[in-house]
């Protein structure tokens, strides 16, 4: 919404500056956006200064000119004057601009051989004077002025404010003078009753289907006659431009001069061009009609149409059409005025994908009760511009216009914001804005202003009283240090461990989109469900990631396009595993990529951040199954031992999708569940300080043999004196059948209650012996 | 002088002059070998009268003392000669690089999520969540945002189906309701998370961080929210005074709603915030609607209180000194390595909140 303060002076008697205003309209909630000069032709022209002139090298009667334009640079001209000299003080024309006399645009051009940039000008050539033979002589007061526009700008500034969705009125500038004036800023100068000459009754019939949700309510018209449409005068010219919009015809402009001043669109038919009369009615599906934006639009069923006994006119409070649209030639016109319900209003024109000033205003609601005042403001200009003949006034309306009313206790202004406040003060916020009250013993009975649809509860006229006093005398409140709850509870805590946990391993974390290619996605998809979005912002991010590695590898190959070649990146958020709330799980994923790196760096990275997590590792073994993205043959998954849940997946990414990088992803959810069903105390511990005896075995087993099982069925064979099994070489090749392998191990045995004799140690060796051979189908290797 | 003490000085001398452990033990030999002086003489004791045995016997076991001690002296002394003349071998360009280290950070998004979790965790906020994915009904409907209200058009939403029921929410204030509902009032909880809105451009990006404040009790009041966020960014921005401005605007789900603009100015290309005469909006925030609060299972007569949400990357952009919002997602290496934070740095309350 734009206005600016000549304008807003028509509703407001002020003497405040535009600075102080502008910080009102801040303070009571109509933020100003922004505060613009208007720009018009003329304010290219800037004072400048000679600074040095010289002769054209290859002409006699030209100069070369260098200039002081209030730049860091001086500019070179190219001059034609003879009074051109040093020092002068003249007025300058850069490239770009258009001067005035001939309508020319300048360009930087070469006058025999010479660059100029831009011109000096002579009086007749700005239209000043007739003066043409010399350019423009300033006298010494405009020293100060070199590098500024020289013709002053008279008009006001445009001030734009970005009007939140509840406060259709101040989308007419008298509804932001009703806000100042009710912060104090002025008095609010009433609607001067119009008096307008009307002729005779308004003949042209209108009708108001009464149909199911018609959106139509109130249908107001007035017709005037033998009117001749012209351009609009000079005033109401800038005022349109200052709106940002284009002048059109004294007709067009001044139905949206109504419209941003009193915030009530209009709209104006020219009658003779309207078959018979006008009924308000619901399209039927299929209609078809060309709106005043040149477009032909395909109605829907059940959508409000103004239409005459042909077909369709327009699009009730959205948009006119093109047929019974005024031109210059327009003679007798017939003004709309109505009502239009902004749900309707809004559903249409979101199908229709039609947007203009009038339906972002009936969308947000427009006051019921202006329809006259319209009527008659547009008219009275339309007659002082057009001349022309103006008729009574015809209003239809189907429903009846009613106040809402609020029983409004007082005292929760205090309670809700802190601070006392005494009901006069709480009266004369209310009226000053147009509200209207009458005590009822302890509580106020306020009745709401027509143009105040945002208005519905007592809590919104607190709000209106906080607004209006200023929220800087809200009593600032110490925050009590006092906590009811843990800050992070069990999985927030695990969060932000994992985080950490998996960055000191030197990943660096990234954060990326939550939605992804679909082309990528898939490979990660495996049997989930694929999540689209209906309106994704490009198609590369169409669907919600169904695993963290397609972002992740996406950007860890632009970091290698970059000669990045050695990263490890992670990620940790959510997965989504279908489309309802809540269908998403926690994955930490990281990804590395070196040029010496094989499996078990990544499955390091993985068990010790699980370690660090707290998981304990005799709890979980690995499991060979992982998804259709990893490599089959180095890849796998930490299942917990007791109760099969997912931890995590391991390996390299399947050389199809990338090659050479490895990851793993945490199921951070599982690994939380797992810890917290199975808390448990740690146990207080007693250190054996009896000889500790190592032992080194080789066994030879089948290849595809896993070196778990092995350690396993070692640790099962006593379990209180095995404290260790290390695995320290795997060997496979010359003197081992090509079936098989052979897995070294060093076992640690040592017991809590004495020393151990070569016999125990014999003994228990034995005992491993045989199992490993039994268990494993194994032979010691000699 | 006996023979026994002319063959110990002899040997003290050699000892003495022992060059290395080689010598040293062939010394010890002769000395406390089974043949060697010492035996040999307590050997001799046999044919001597016993109180000759006794004399003699104390005179041996005095030189043997003697001798041990020299003889551990000297063998200190020859092991701290031969380490010296090791380590004068031994020498390193130690100007030559460590060994490859490799350095992760935490993105600043993640480490202004923890600044801003332990702030609040001082006065007593804790921190909840709710599903990236939400229901219309959660993300508008019960926040008081009805169907076909201009409200919905300041947010541009993603739709995960035809009808838009389901969609990916816009804001973290899905999260007050949710929490609302499954527990009973007061309510001081946080909540940080992912938002999206179909917006691309220099200063949007499709996802985004937002975080949710909610505060709810019998007698909550303008006054604490002022007094609260106050605090809060004060505590975040670590400086002692801000100037903070509070202006009225419109959210569906707050009455009275307010934006919160901070003061700031620019220095040598640079934000100073907290001071001068430019204003910043910060945040947004309000007294919870008592339609939400019906909505949620809260009597708003017993109950009342504020909300507020703020842009997370936006903080974080203020305070570190990033510029371009977009580059917080697209995971470059230089910028990762940059303006990341190193793992061990966690923000806490009682070490303080940056390094």
């Amino acid at each position: 919404m734009k206005f600016t303060k000549d304008w807003l002076k028509e509703h407001l008697k002020t003497n405040k500056s535009e600075a102080q205003i502008i910080e009102k309209l801040n303070n009571t909630g109509l933020e100003v956006e922004k505060v613009e000069t208007v720009k018009n032709e003329l304010s290219d022209f800037v004072v400048a200064k000679i600074i040095k002139s010289e002769k054209h090298p290859n002409a006699d009667r030209l100069k070369l000119c260098h200039v002081d334009i209030g730049k860091k640079e001086l500019v070179k001209v190219v001059c034609g004057g003879p009074n051109a000299k040093d020092n002068l003080l003249t007025i300058y024309a850069p490239p770009g601009s258009v001067i005035p006399k001939n309508n020319m645009k300048l360009e930087i051009s070469k006058i025999r051989g010479e660059t100029s940039y831009g011109m000096l000008c002579s009086e007749a050539e700005l239209n000043l004077s007739n003066e043409s033979k010399g350019i423009i002589e300033l006298n010494q007061n405009y020293k100060k002025k070199v590098g500024k526009s020289y013709f002053e700008s008279n008009s006001d500034n445009v001030i734009e404010l970005s009007i939140t969705p509840n406060r259709p009125d101040c989308l007419g500038i008298k509804g932001i003078a009703r806000d100042l004036s009710a912060s104090g800023f002025g008095k609010l100068i009433e609607d001067k009753n119009i008096k307008l000459k009307k002729n005779g009754k308004q003949t042209l019939k209108v009708k108001i289907e009464k149909s199911k949700n018609q959106a139509c309510t109130l249908f107001g018209s007035c017709l005037i006659k033998n009117i001749k449409n012209k351009e609009s005068p000079d005033w109401l010219k800038k005022r349109i431009i200052s709106l940002g919009l284009r002048p059109i015809s004294a007709v067009v402009d001044v139905t949206n001069y109504v419209m941003f001043d009193l915030n009530r669109p209009l709209h104006a038919y020219d009658v003779d061009k309207i078959n018979k009369g006008i009924i308000v009615r619901n399209s039927k599906k299929g209609e078809k009609f060309k709106a005043l934006d040149n477009k032909d639009y395909s109605l829907d069923d059940g959508m409000c149409v103004i239409s005459d006994h042909e077909g369709v006119l327009g699009l009730g409070g959205i948009i006119g059409g093109i047929r019974s649209g005024t031109e210059l030639d327009t003679k007798n016109i017939l003004l709309e005025s109505a009502f239009f319900d902004p749900e309707i209003t809004r559903k249409t024109a979101k199908k229709l994908q039609l947007n203009s000033d009038a339906k972002f205003r009936f969308e947000r609601g427009i006051d019921p009760n202006s329809i006259q005042i319209g009527l008659d403001k547009a008219s009275e200009m339309i007659v002082e511009i057009c001349g022309g003949e103006v008729s009574k006034s015809d209003i239809q309306s189907i429903k009846k216009i009613e106040n809402k009313k609020i029983l409004f206790d007082p005292t929760l202004a205090s309670k809700t914001i802190g601070i006392k406040f005494k009901n006069n003060e709480i009266i004369n916020i209310l009226e000053g804005l147009g509200f209207k009250i009458k005590k009822k013993g302890k509580h106020f009975s306020v009745e709401i202003p027509s143009w105040r649809p945002d208005i519905y509860g007592q809590i919104d006229l607190v709000e209106e009283i906080i607004r209006i006093k200023g929220f800087d005398k809200i009593q600032s409140i110490e925050p009590e240090r006092k906590r009811l709850k843990p800050t992070l509870d069990f999985f927030q805590r695990h969060f932000h461990l994992a985080q950490r946990s998996v960055a000191s391993k030197g990943y660096l974390e990234t954060i990326t989109w939550s939605f992804t290619d679909e082309k990528i996605n898939n490979n990660f998809r495996e049997n989930v469900e694929e999540i689209k979005i209906v309106n994704p912002i490009s198609s590369d991010l169409n669907v919600l990631r169904n695993s963290l590695y397609p972002n992740l590898i996406f950007f860890l190959k632009k970091n290698i396009d970059r000669g990045f070649e050695n990263q490890s990146l992670f990620e940790i958020g959510p997965s989504f595993i279908g489309k309802k709330p809540g269908e998403q799980i926690t994955v930490v994923c990281g990804i590395r990529k070196e040029n010496d790196i094989d499996i078990f760096d990544i499955k390091k990275d993985l068990v010790q951040t699980l370690v660090e997590l707290g998981l304990d590792r005799k709890e979980t073994k690995v499991d060979i199954n992982t998804p259709s993205y990893y490599h089959p043959g180095r890849s796998g998954s930490i299942i917990t031992k007791n109760d099969q849940s997912l931890i995590a997946y391991f390996g390299q990414i399947h050389p199809k999708i990338i090659d050479n990088i490895y990851g793993f992803e945490i199921f951070l959810e599982n690994l939380v569940k797992y810890k917290k069903q199975n808390k448990k105390e740690k146990p207080t511990i007693a250190f054996s300080d009896y000889q500790k005896s190592e032992r080194d075995f080789a066994f030879v087993v089948q290849k595809d043999f896993q070196a778990q099982v092995l350690v396993e069925i070692i640790s099962n064979v006593n379990k209180s004196l095995i404290k260790n099994v290390k695995i320290f070489d795997v060997y496979e090749g010359e003197n081992i059948p090509t079936d098989k392998k052979s897995i070294a191990l060093k076992v640690t045995i040592q017991s809590d209650s004495k020393t151990l004799n070569e016999k125990d140690l014999n003994e228990i060796s034995q005992k491993i012996i045989l199992n490993v051979e039994e268990k494993a189908s194994a032979k010691l290797r000699s | 002088m006996s023979d026994f003490e002319k063959l110990k000085d002899e040997l003290k001398l050699k000892l003495s002059e022992a060059k290395n452990s080689q010598e040293v033990d062939i010394i010890r030999t002769n000395i406390f070998g089974k043949n060697g002086l010492i035996n040999s003489e307590f050997k001799k004791l046999g044919s001597l009268s016993p109180d000759d045995k006794k004399k003699v016997a104390s005179e041996i076991n005095h030189a043997k003392q003697e001798l041990t001690k020299l003889f551990n002296e000297k063998v200190l002394k020859l092991a701290n000669f031969e380490i010296d003349e090791k380590v004068k071998n031994e020498k390193d360009d130690v100007t030559l690089p460590e060994k490859d280290f490799r350095i992760g950070k935490i993105h600043p998004v993640s480490q202004v999520i923890d600044e801003i979790s332990s702030i609040f965790s001082e006065i007593g906020f804790s921190v909840e969540e709710g599903p990236d994915v939400e229901s219309e009904y959660f993300n508008f409907t019960s926040l008081n945002t009805p169907e076909n209200h201009p409200a919905k058009d300041m947010h541009d939403t993603f739709y995960l189906d035809e009808n838009m029921k389901t969609l990916l929410r816009t804001h973290t204030s899905p999260v007050q309701v949710r929490t609302m509902l499954k527990g009973k009032p007061p309510f001081k909880i946080i909540a940080p998370g992912r938002t999206y809105r179909s917006d691309s451009d220099q200063t949007h990006t499709p996802m985004f961080h937002q975080l949710e404040g909610l505060h709810i009790d019998k007698n909550i009041n303008m006054g604490h929210l002022k007094g609260c966020l106050n605090y809060f960014v004060k505590e975040f921005f670590e400086v002692d005074k801000i100037k903070m401005r509070f202006r009225p605007s419109h959210f569906p789900f707050t009455e009275p709603s307010a934006e919160v603009d901070i003061g700031y100015r620019i220095e040598n290309n640079k934000i100073v915030i907290g001071e001068g005469d430019k204003w910043l909006e910060i945040l947004g925030c309000g007294m919870v609607h008592p339609n939400v609060l019906v909505n949620s299972k809260v009597d708003p007569k017993k109950y009342q209180g504020f909300a507020f949400g703020i842009g997370i990357d936006r903080l974080a952009m203020l305070k570190y000194g990033i510029n371009d919002l977009r580059s917080f997602f697209e995971c470059d290496f230089r910028w990762l390595n940059y303006y990341g934070f190193d793992p061990l740095d966690v923000p806490t309350n009682y070490r303080g909140l940056s390094k």
